[in-house]
This record gives structure tokens, sequence and C-alpha cells, in this order.
């Protein structure tokens, strides 16, 4: 593709790099793993109406929704006059896989050659080898760090919204939530905490504290949340659903980002068993594989443990739910994993579940409203409501859709 | 004393009840928005009249209530949970509610495991879409209601979206078709959208309840549901105040109505919307606009002392008629523009006996006329000149700018952008479903806020804080505006909001450019709706440059054709006498073709000496009773081609069956060899009709997928009647591989949607229903994964006969491909010896399907072009070639390969097929596009659904032909 503006070796030293956010909690962990490497990332929390206009001026306004708001708000950043715009490049994952979401970066690139930012270069963050960069790899360390900063995000994630509804002071967990962010990132920065070892104490201390936190237990609706992978986590996606659920008295649970790095390695695993392979390539994937399964342990172990909270849902107990519902040859996008997570959920008492999706998103065409019926048969209890996410839909018919849910949920409770 | 309130989409509902929960009072009106101000002024009424120490206990419903009650802390029950408190109390036998309401849709099942379901983000089918109809129709509700007493028959419509009817609807009643008929036809619309959207495969049945304002006061539609359902459903008591009712049966706390009054003004007076800069700062700004405007005029001449030769234009719109009568000068004489209440041949007849009459000196020697309505007008009165509607708009902007470069109309209905290449239409830009907003949808809001259009655009121009309001389709706009109002925006912001939201819709949506430079220096913009100045500026603000009104902008069409006949230098015109049209008569009556599988419904209109007009036809068999000349349609050999693959018998004594949809359109080949060397019986289904969908329709989970999905279900059930043993569709993430592609998916839809169809049709326990995950792109691999799979549902399989089998079905796919390949060749060959325009259908194998591309192919084969597919043309392409995004599903690479191909083909144009709802087509159809334009060729798109009106596509084909015309009579200039 000869249009790509290579991110160099030069442009490392003083480039600025700006990531959008999408799991708020996760990425401040995460970001110190590429500043120790000399990286200067900055993460992106522009919001507000500019970020959409300038996603619908320069992408297909067809697109999906979450490709819209990154690229939106890539674009309103480098127009907010905030950065030197000739020093600065852009990141974005590109996962791979039949779903749109490995274009977003084809996108990207259309639209700002669109908006006259066309030297700008992006990096692709990726696994299977897609785009390479001189001045920017992902070394094994780094991926290590990563993946230790995604089991930190996702345990003080899990944690904190099981105490949140019930604390006694008002703003004393996510008190808690940023100290402990703070001090995994310094850990990470300090280039320590990805060892095994250290893990498990870190771990450990984290599930600790969030056990001392002072809350009273009442009976609130369960919910949980799933969905595309962007509209589930970032509230720029979601229209604040998290902050919206806080306000109706309830209790939510959110299913970890490590599922979903389970579940994309395992979908290699999954294609060289139905329509073979490489062998050279199975191996790796299958350390990969292994190596986050023993880092979901790690989190799990230490929730188990040392406190009486709801242990977090394992992946291999969350693939062994579908398996009469759907392939585990559905790879694209969230996949079965996004079915999987709704029956995990009820299976820990979340059944009100709120299936996030961006309006038109194929994958959830099957996954989320294609399951719904058959969940239901075999989860009567589960009570489901999809939820569109689109530039001009209003947050008062989304809202309005989840309070019919609680109010189901409500009475299920009596 | 408990009070609920019920405060919804359009109207506020209200019980009182008294201790024995009896109803005291209730009330039912429209809120016109002002939904604070109603609240209040109820409230009042109540407290004053019934209630002596002011308090009581109260609960808010509604959609529209929900942030009132949120932000003053009153209590709040969700709409649809309230009518279920009603029900239970009032109807504790009801198994099913069926609820439609001014924006939402609902039904409750009841009895056995409660479930709930309200429409998603596409609102068709709601009270709002009945408005919009009967607004359509030039009547309102109830009128429609009589209306459908009279029918005798009813046609097909789209109901999923407001758009969609309309272009559904708008071409019947333009080919004379009666309202009777179009106002049944609308009802069972609705009742398939509720059915198929709402359902989704749980029965209704047992006691039914109706309840909401349009089942309350439409009979026609409570039948509709009942025939539907078969069953006699109940529209009890207090049918509208249900949610009002189990509100106030839920009312627990109790509220001081004055402190509650007080705290309500209190909240209507704060501001929190999102908004945009004003149109203008102040006066003297939009005195210099206006008197630049003022400069783009054609002049008129008095008709009275006129004398001589003059030319009449006719624009039939789709709401409105214009008609143009000028002089030798270009001046105009006569202007008429009315709306055409869905009969155009009436009002034109009448316009022509009052200028025969009025001005007798006046003499017609040339006509001509465009629009929707061209063809019947045409007919009906013998004018000289039909003329696509893109070179009449043309026709009259060059009148103002020579040089013009982009043209945008914005009519009532329909939204047209061309942009002109020397002089000639180089492309067209139309709207869309979910880009609609357009004129009409303006005057809809002006009228449901309680005014006329003219208050409602001026209001606008002097707004301070113009509502941001996104650009999307008519129904989220209508929640839009609900929420800004709830956040406390006045008129004047929610129309300035509304007109700047008409142009970002299109300018990001219909022509999807991001700066001024892409649609060049001269812009002229027309259409009735840029009469309004708020539509005006906002334009010229969006895209930071000036553009031209002419003074006639809503005429231009009109104005268009008779300029059309006068540079034609007509000399007499052939159009109907002052005596012919006294003794004019028009009859209409409605008839199915039985010529082909197509059954299309004719509408034949019947003029004055047995002149005949038939319309409704997709091709040109019944009007000229000839075999359609289908030689140089590839569609047509695929489908014949298609149809052949079957097998008869096998050993096995097993029928297997496959659904003729999706990637089955082109893999049938090679699973009927498979399948046929392993012993089986193979049958598959007939191509899809309007029964295919309807059969299928109740189990369809997600009514935002796209149309071909959607037909899955249908032929499932289809395969089942047949007697299938066996049902196979597999599962693929990937397809055939394509030498230029990066990786060959398949699209998430035709990858995984045999899982949708399992775990939503229960119709599949009926049968062994075999859908798990294959690959044929890797052949070794192939046999045996493919034997293991078969072991769990067969006996006596082995690897050697897989392996034998899986020979013969890769050597049937390569000869089925080949066949293809062999069939464009000639159609190519032939085309270019006849030299007919050659037209590249570029679509997915699945469009070959009637009833997905609606006889689109033969209707471009109609005009003479040949037809062939982007898999022969693609096959065609040898030159490698990059593109900018990731070229990774199979069937989309080869519309990548296409254009590649075409772009060197001097005879060859491209016409992209996309289906609603396709997300790989948001990404393909871009890339397409740029392919083509870097090397000068038009990009010409139609998007397909439901919808089965040629009209729009009609205008397309027809411009891109006559701009093909033009572009050789320039190339032999030369």
């Amino acid at each position: 593709m000869s249009n790509i503006i290579e991110f160099t070796k030069e442009m490392k030293k003083d480039y600025t790099i700006l990531v959008p956010d999408m799991a708020p909690v996760h990425f401040k962990i995460i970001m110190p793993v590429f500043i120790q490497e000399g990286y200067h990332v900055e993460l992106l929390d522009n919001q507000g109406s500019g970020v959409v206009n300038s996603g619908l001026k320069y992408v297909h306004n067809d697109t999906c929704y979450p490709a819209l708001l990154v690229i939106g708000q890539m674009i309103d950043a480098l127009n907010s006059g905030r950065y030197d715009i000739h020093k600065v490049a852009l990141l974005i994952t590109q996962t791979g896989g039949g779903c749109r979401a490995s274009n977003y970066i084809h996108l990207l690139r259309k639209a700002l050659v669109k908006a006259g930012y066309g030297f700008i270069p992006v990096i692709s963050l990726n696994m299977s080898g897609l785009e390479k960069n001189s001045g920017f790899k992902l070394t094994i360390g780094m991926l290590r760090k990563a993946i230790a900063g995604m089991v930190y995000g996702d345990l003080i994630m899990h944690l904190a919204n099981q105490c949140r509804p019930y604390e006694i002071t008002k703003g004393t967990t996510d008190e808690l939530v940023d100290k402990l962010g703070a001090k995994c990132a310094s850990y990470l920065n300090a280039n320590k905490g990805y060892s095994i070892h250290q893990m498990k104490d870190i771990c450990k201390m984290i599930v600790q504290e969030f056990a001392k936190l002072p809350i009273e237990k009442t009976i609130k609706p369960k919910v949980g949340i799933v969905g595309e992978i962007y509209v589930k986590y970032a509230p720029l996606g979601n229209n604040n659903l998290e902050k919206f659920l806080q306000t109706q008295d309830v209790e939510y649970m959110v299913p970890g980002l490590m599922g979903f790095a389970l579940f994309k390695v395992d979908n290699r695993l999954e294609d060289i068993k139905l329509y073979g392979g490489n062998i050279g390539k199975k191996v790796v994937c299958q350390i990969l594989f292994d190596y986050l399964q023993k880092m979901e342990g790690v989190m799990a172990e230490a929730v188990q443990k040392y406190s009486s909270f709801v242990p977090i849902g394992r992946y291999a107990h969350t693939k062994e739910l579908v398996k009469d519902i759907v392939g585990y040859g559905f790879k694209m996008g969230e996949g079965w994993l996004l079915t999987a997570e709704i029956m995990e959920l009820c299976d820990q008492g979340y059944e009100n579940v709120v299936c996030t999706q961006p309006f038109g998103c194929l994958p959830n065409h099957i996954n989320g409203k294609g399951m719904i019926r058959k969940i239901t048969t075999v989860m009567p209890k589960a009570n489901i409501v999809a939820i569109d996410y689109d530039p001009s839909a209003t947050k008062v018919n989304q809202e309005n859709r989840i309070k019919l849910m609680l109010s189901i949920a409500r009475e299920k409770l009596k | 004393m408990k009070l609920g309130l019920d405060v919804g989409s359009t109207t506020i509902k209200c019980i009182l009840l008294d201790e024995d929960d009896n109803i005291i009072y209730s009330s039912y009106e429209r809120h016109l928005s002002k939904i604070v101000e109603k609240t209040i002024e109820l409230l009042t009424y109540i407290k004053e009249n019934y209630i002596q120490d002011h308090k009581c206990k109260l609960m808010i419903s509604g959609s529209a209530g929900m942030g009132m009650a949120q932000c003053n802390d009153i209590d709040f029950a969700q709409e649809v949970f309230a009518t279920k408190i009603a029900c239970e109390r009032l109807n504790p036998d009801t198994d099913v509610v069926i609820e439609l309401g001014g924006e939402d849709a609902k039904i409750l099942f009841i009895s056995n495991h409660l479930e709930v379901r309200m429409n998603g983000s596409c609102a068709g089918g709601t009270g709002a879409f009945i408005d919009q109809m009967a607004t359509l129709l030039n009547c309102d509700a109830a009128t429609l209601d009589k209306l459908a007493d009279n029918a005798k028959r009813s046609y097909t419509i789209a109901s999923r979206c407001g758009v969609f009817a309309k272009t559904d609807i708008q071409p019947l009643l333009n080919q004379g078709a009666l309202k009777e008929d179009i106002a049944l036809s609308i009802f069972y619309a609705i009742v398939n959208q509720t059915i198929a959207g709402l359902a989704q495969g749980r029965p209704i049945k047992g006691n039914v309840l109706y309840l909401g304002g349009p089942l309350t006061f439409l009979k026609n539609l409570r039948k509709c549901f009942d025939k539907t359902l078969n069953l006699e459903g109940k529209c009890p008591e207090n049918s509208l105040y249900y949610v009002a009712l189990g509100a106030a049966f839920s009312a627990t706390n109790s509220y001081n109505l004055d402190e509650l009054i007080a705290k309500l003004q209190n909240y209507s007076n704060h501001t929190t919307f999102a908004y945009i800069e004003p149109l203008f700062k102040n006066e003297q700004e939009y005195q210099e606009f206006k008197e630049r405007h003022d400069k783009a005029k054609i002049e008129h001449a008095d008709p009275k002392s006129y004398k001589g030769k003059a030319y009449l234009g006719i624009d039939s719109g789709s709401t409105t008629l214009k008609c143009v009568v000028i002089d030798e000068q270009g001046k105009i004489l006569i202007e008429d523009y009315r709306t055409n209440k869905g009969n155009p041949v009436e009002l034109i007849k009448d316009f022509l006996i009052n200028l025969y009459t009025q001005y007798p000196n006046i003499e017609i020697v040339g006509s001509g006329c465009t629009g929707y309505g061209e063809d019947i007008v045409k007919h009906a009165f013998k004018v000289d000149e039909g003329l696509v509607e893109t070179i009449a708009h043309l026709t009259s902007a060059k009148a103002f700018k020579k040089d013009v470069d982009f043209i945008i109309d914005i009519g009532g209905q329909d939204m047209k952008c061309f942009k002109i290449h020397n002089g000639t239409i180089d492309n067209i830009f139309l709207n869309e479903a979910c880009s609609s907003g357009c004129g009409s949808f303006l005057q809809t809001f002006a009228t449901n806020l309680g005014y006329d259009i003219e208050t409602f655009a001026k209001k606008g121009l002097f707004a301070k804080m113009p509502v941001d309001l996104g650009s999307r389709c008519t129904v989220f706009m209508n929640s839009s505006v609900k929420q800004a109002q709830k956040d406390g925006a006045s008129i004047d912001n929610i129309s300035a909001g509304l007109s700047i939201s008409i142009v970002k819709n299109a300018i990001y949506k219909v022509i999807r450019c991001s700066s001024v430079e892409e649609l060049g220096k001269n812009v002229v913009v027309q259409g009735g709706t840029f009469y309004n100045d708020a539509v005006l500026r906002a334009f010229e603000q969006e895209l930071k440059t000036n553009v031209i009104r002419p003074n006639i902008a809503g005429l231009m069409g009109a104005y268009g054709a008779a300029l059309y006949v006068k540079n034609k230098k007509y000399q007499k015109s052939s159009i109907l006498t002052l005596p012919e049209l006294l003794n004019f008569e028009h009859k209409v009556s409605s008839v199915n073709c039985g010529l082909c599988e197509n059954h299309c419904q004719l509408t034949v209109n019947t003029f004055s000496g047995n002149r005949k007009y038939i319309s409704g036809n997709r091709c040109e068999r019944p009007i000229t009773k000839k075999t359609k000349g289908n030689d140089l349609n590839i569609y047509e050999s695929k489908r014949q081609l298609i149809k052949t693959y079957h097998t008869d018998s096998g050993y096995r004594n097993i029928t297997i069956g496959m659904p003729l949809g999706l990637n089955m359109y082109e893999l049938l080949p090679f699973w009927n060899a498979f399948f046929a060397s392993l012993g089986f019986k193979v049958i598959t289904t007939d191509f899809s009709n309007r029964a295919t969908y309807l059969k299928g329709q109740n189990s369809i989970p997600s009514d935002t997928v796209c149309f071909p999905a959607k037909l899955m279900h249908g032929h499932v059930e289809e395969l089942i009647e047949k007697g299938a043993d066996v049902i196979f569709y597999p599962c693929m993430s990937y397809n055939v591989t394509n030498k230029h592609a990066d990786n060959n998916y398949n699209c998430p839809v035709v990858a995984y949607y045999p899982e949708v169809l399992k775990a939503n049709m229960d119709s599949l326990k009926k049968v062994v229903y075999i859908n798990d995950y294959v690959g044929i792109h890797k052949p070794m691999a192939f046999v045996h994964k493919m034997t293991n799979i078969l072991k769990k549902y067969f006996d006596d399989i082995h690897h050697r006969d897989v392996f034998k089998a899986s020979r013969k079905a890769y050597q049937a796919y390569q000869e089925h491909m080949d066949k293809i390949y062999a069939m464009g060749d000639k159609i190519v060959s032939e085309a270019r010896k006849e030299n007919a325009p050659i037209i590249v259908l570029a679509g997915r194998p699945y469009h070959i399907d009637p009833e997905i591309s609606h006889g689109i192919d033969q209707m471009i084969a109609s005009f003479g072009c040949a037809i062939v597919s982007e898999d022969y043309v693609a096959h065609c392409n040898s030159k490698a070639y990059r593109v900018k995004v990731l070229n990774q599903w199979t069937y989309h690479s080869r519309l990548y390969d296409a254009c590649e191909y075409v772009v060197d083909q001097k005879d060859m144009n491209l016409v992209q097929l996309v289906s609603f709802g396709c997300g790989c087509d948001a990404i393909t159809s871009d890339e397409c596009r740029s392919l083509l334009e870097e090397k000068g060729k038009i990009y010409t798109q139609i998007k397909i659904d439901e919808i089965s009106n040629l009209g729009s596509i009609k205008i397309r084909i027809r411009s891109l032909l006559e701009a093909l015309k033009q572009e050789k009579e320039t190339d032999s200039h030369e």
C-alpha cells in the first residue's frame, strides 16, 4: 500500500503519539509501558460535538460508530491546536479478521488525507504482522508489561464495580481505583510488576485493599454489560452508560479485557482446528494462549483466595457455557464470546444484561440480537436489552429502554 | 387521590383516581412538544378543580416525561412497565398486549414468562409513521381509516422506515393507484412491521389487547391485525390511558402540587443543550445576504399582452406540481406551483384548460415534462418530450450560470445533487433512507410544533443558539428535537437547528464531501427548500462559500423542461388541444401481470381515445407483448444457470436441501456435485419473492440486518415444506481465494448467518440441520475435516468417498465459473458488435435474485444496454493493483478488480448495487468511487432493500446513459 507514511526511528525521538482511550481504567495503567520505552504517548480525552462532527465529516456515515468516533476524536484533537501537527503520530489498533474493524486504520488514513493531514504517520498496533513501522516495535517485554497492565485494569474494574453501589462514603471506591491504578502504573514505569511472582503480590494487595473498603450490602438489581469492544467500555461510545447505571441504584459488572485477548488468540487455534494450518504458528499461539490463561489465573485466584467478592468468570468456563449455542468458529468481531459473556453474567447472577452495539454492527446481528432468543430458552431468567449506539441515537430513547429492563429486574427481585 | 401522567412523544395523558381507584378525571391531548408548560397547565387545572388540599400521590411515565421527572425528583415508571401493571389490574386474563404510540411500538407477552419488546432505532410502524403517510395522501389519520373502509386490494409497502414507505407509495400515487387501497396497504405494512420487528418469532396468540392512540382510533388497523394474527383482539375501555393508569396505580409518594408547579416553572427556565453558531449575527448581515441573492433572477413577462410562440414545461414532482410557460426569450409568462394531492393528471388538465381559455394568444409550440410523474403526464396529455430530471435541472441551472460545476436540488421528498464536468452530468447523488431530511421534513416539524412553514423558518434566522441536532433520519430527529426541548431549547433555536441539519445531511451523507473544493467554484442551489433563507444560509456557512439561488429555485425542473424544448426549436406541439381536454377522461384499474415469475402489479391508466398507459412493470413485456430481450443480460443467464443445479435421485435415499441465498448463489454447484457424488438427492429453493420473505419474517431477530440475509428465513421454511430431510447450510469464515486480495473472508453476515437460523427457527427442529464450520479454501484439509463433520450425521461416510466427492465439487465449481466467464465474453463481444453500452452491474453473487435486485437488471436492459456482472469482469482483470483499504473479503475484492478493469474499457460503465445495511459496502463504495473517478469514469451507486420501487433508480440509470450519450457526442465533435 503506497500511501502509508512510516513512523521512523527519528520520529520516535520527538513525536507525540496520540492514542484513543477505549478503556479508561486500563489504558491509564498500560500507558507507562510505552513511555518507559521512550515513546511520547498521550491518551485522547477530548469529547463533545466536535468529535462526532469531525467523524461525520470525514468518515462514511454508514461506517460503524466506533470508527466514526475514534477517527473523529483524532481529527478533532489535531484541529484543536494543542499539538504541533508536524510532530504528531496516531496509534490505532488493528485486530485483523473479517470484521470491518480491521479497516479502521485505512479509514483513518483516508480521513486524514481528506482533512489535510495526509502527512501524519499512523501506527498500527497489531499482533498479526499486518503493518510494520521501523520506529515502533512491540517487543516481548512490552507485551508482557501490557498484559500485566491489562490484568490490573481488569481486576480493579471487577472489584470496584462490586463496591461502588454499596460504599458507605460516596466516592471512596473511585478514589481507591485512582490510587491503585496509579500504583500499578508506577510499578510498570519502574520496569517492575510483570513477573508472575510480583503480579501475585500486587493482585493480592489490590484485592485486600478493596476488601477493606467499608461497604454496606443491600439487595440491588445486578446488571451486566456486554457489547462491541469499544462501545462496551468507552464512555464516549456508550453515552456514559456506566455513569447512568450508577444513578439507577443497581450493581453492574463488565467482563474484562482478558477474555477478549484470550478469545483473539484462541481463534487462531480454532482456525487451525477447523481448517488446518501451520504447526509453527500453532505452537506460538498456544504459548501465548497458555501465558494469558496463567495471567488470568493469577487475578482470579487472588479474588477467590483473599475476598468474598464474586469471582472472575474464567475464559475456559465462559467458553464451555456457549458450547451448544453457537460454534467456536464464529470469530469475527467479538464472535461467540459476546454470547458467551451474556451467559457467564447470567450464570454469576447478573441476569439483567445491556447488550451494547454500534447501529448496524455486522457480527452483532448474529452474536447479540441473533442469540437473545436462544439464550432465554436455556436461561429463562435472562433479561436482556439490546441498545444501538449511533451519532444521532438519543440518550432519551436509550435510557428509556434500559429503564424498562431495570423495571423488570426490580420486579423480579420482589 | 392518585395521579398518573403519561407524557409520550406526541401526547400527554392524565388519569386521576380516588381512594378506591375509580377514575375521577382523565384527559388526552397533543402537547406540541411544550412538555413542561402542558404539565404545569394540567397540574394547575387538577389542583384547582379536584384536589382541595393540593396534595396527591403522583407518578410520571412516558418517554418524554423521563427527563422532567428525573430533574425534579418525581417518581417515574417506565411506560411499558406501567402498561403491564394496568393490564394485570384491569385485564388479568391478557396474554399479549400490542401498544402503538407516537414514536414507539411495543409488544408485551404477559402469560408464560414475561417478555417485553420495544422497537429499536428504526421506528416504522408507529403513530408518527401513520401521520407521515397520511400527510402524503393529503389527509389526516382519521380520514385514512375511512378511506380504508372501501379498499379492494392492498399493495406491498415497506414499513421499516417512513422513507422506504414513501418511496413505495409515491410511485403508486403517481401511477394512479387508488387512495383507498393505499390506505389499507399502509395499515398492513404496520402490522407486518410490528410482527416482524417485535414479535421476532414468538407467536402472538390468546387474549390480545390493543392499546395506544393509533389502535384506539383506527378500526381498520385493528382489523388488519385481527386478520393477520387470525384472532380477535380487544381494544378495552380506556385503551388510551393504560400507561397513565399504570402510573396512577403504582403512585406511592405524595406531593404538594403547589411546590411541584413552582419547581417545574423554575425547571423550564434553564438551558443545557448543545448549540452551534447562529445563522446571522444581526439584521445587517441578513440584508447583505438578501441583496446578494436577489440578483440571481429570471425576468417575467406579462402573459396578457404576449402574443406568439411559447413553450410549456411541466415538473410533476413527488408532492408538488410545477408548470412554467416561457416566451421565445426565455422569460417566464406563467408559473404555477401547487401540491399534487396525489393526482397530477386532474391538476394539469385544469391548468391547461385555464391556460387555453385565459390566454388565447399564447401558442404552445413545444412541451416537455419531467419528474416522478413524467411518464403518466407524457402519455395523458401527449407531451412532446419527456426528460429525466437531472437534464431538466442542468438545463435551467445553465441559464443562471453557464459554467455551473455543481447543482444541489432539495425538494419536498428528495434531494438530487449532480456534479457537472465539461457541461455534462458527471456524477449523481440522491438521498437514501437514513439520509432523508428534506423539505417536507421541515414542514412536518413545523406542523407538529403548531406553525406554518414560513413562520417557522423565519423564526430560525436570528436564533442565537441553534440546536445541534445531528443528521440522521427523521425518526431520530424527532427524538433529538424532543431531547432539545426537554433541555429547554426554544422554537427559534430548534428551527435553525433543523435547517442546519438538513444541510449537513446533504453535504456529509448524500454528497459525502468534506470541503467546498470538491464541489467546484460555481454551485447552484435549487428546489423549493432553498426558498427558506435559513437553509440557504446554513448551506453557505457549512461550506464557507457563496452559492447561487435562482429566484425560481422551486420551478427549476419545469423551467428546464420548457427551455429544453425551446432549445430543440419545436414548431408544433402534439399536446392536447382545448376540445380534446374538455372531453378528457382518465380511468384507472389494476391487474397482475402473468407474463413471467415476477408477477408485477400493474396499474393500467386509460385515457380518452382508449390510449393506455401501464405502470408498475419491470420490463417491457406487458406493453409490447414481446419476450424480453435478455440475451445480453448476464444476470438472466446466471439465473437460468443456477437453476440447473440439483440432483433428483441418489442411492442414500436422503434428501439434502440447500437454501438458495447469500453465498449459495455461487457455491451451489460445488455442494450439489459434492453431495450427488456421495449419493444424496439434492434440492434447493426457488428464487425469492415477496412470499418467501413473509414466510420467514417472524423469526428474524435483527431488523437492521441486510435484506438478503432476512430472506434466508423464508428459504429454510420452503426447504422444509419441500420435504428436505437434511438442510445443509455451513458457516464459512472463509471463501474461495482471489489472487489480488489480501485475504479471503466472507462478510460476517454471510459467514455466520446459519447460526442465526439455528438459534431462531423452531421449524429447523423438524430436520437435521448441518451448519458446521467449513473451509473450502484449503482443498487438502477440506476432505479430512468434511469427512469428520459428515460422520457426525450419517453412517457409511468414508474418507475416500469424500475425497472423490470433493474433486467433483471443485471441478463443478470451476466449470460453473468458466460458464459465467464464457457468457460474459459472448455478451461483451455481441454488445460491441451492436455498439451497445455495457453496464457492469456489480454486486455480490446473490444480487441476481429477482427479489433482491428488484429486476434492476431487466430495467437497465430495457434501455438497450448489455449487462455483465462483477465476477466476470473481475476475472478479466489481470492487472495487479493496490487499494487504499484492507482488501480482505472475497466478494468485495471482485468489486475492486472490476473497477480496475472497467477504467480501461471505453464502452463499459460500472453500477454498484449496495444492500441497505451492508456495513462492508460503507468501505467498498467509497473505494470503488475513487478508483473509478481517478480515471475519469462515472460512478453510480444503487442502494436496495425491501423496496420494490424503481423510480429513483430509473433516474440514475437514465441520467447515466444521458451523460454517456453526451460524452460520446462531445468526443465525436473533437
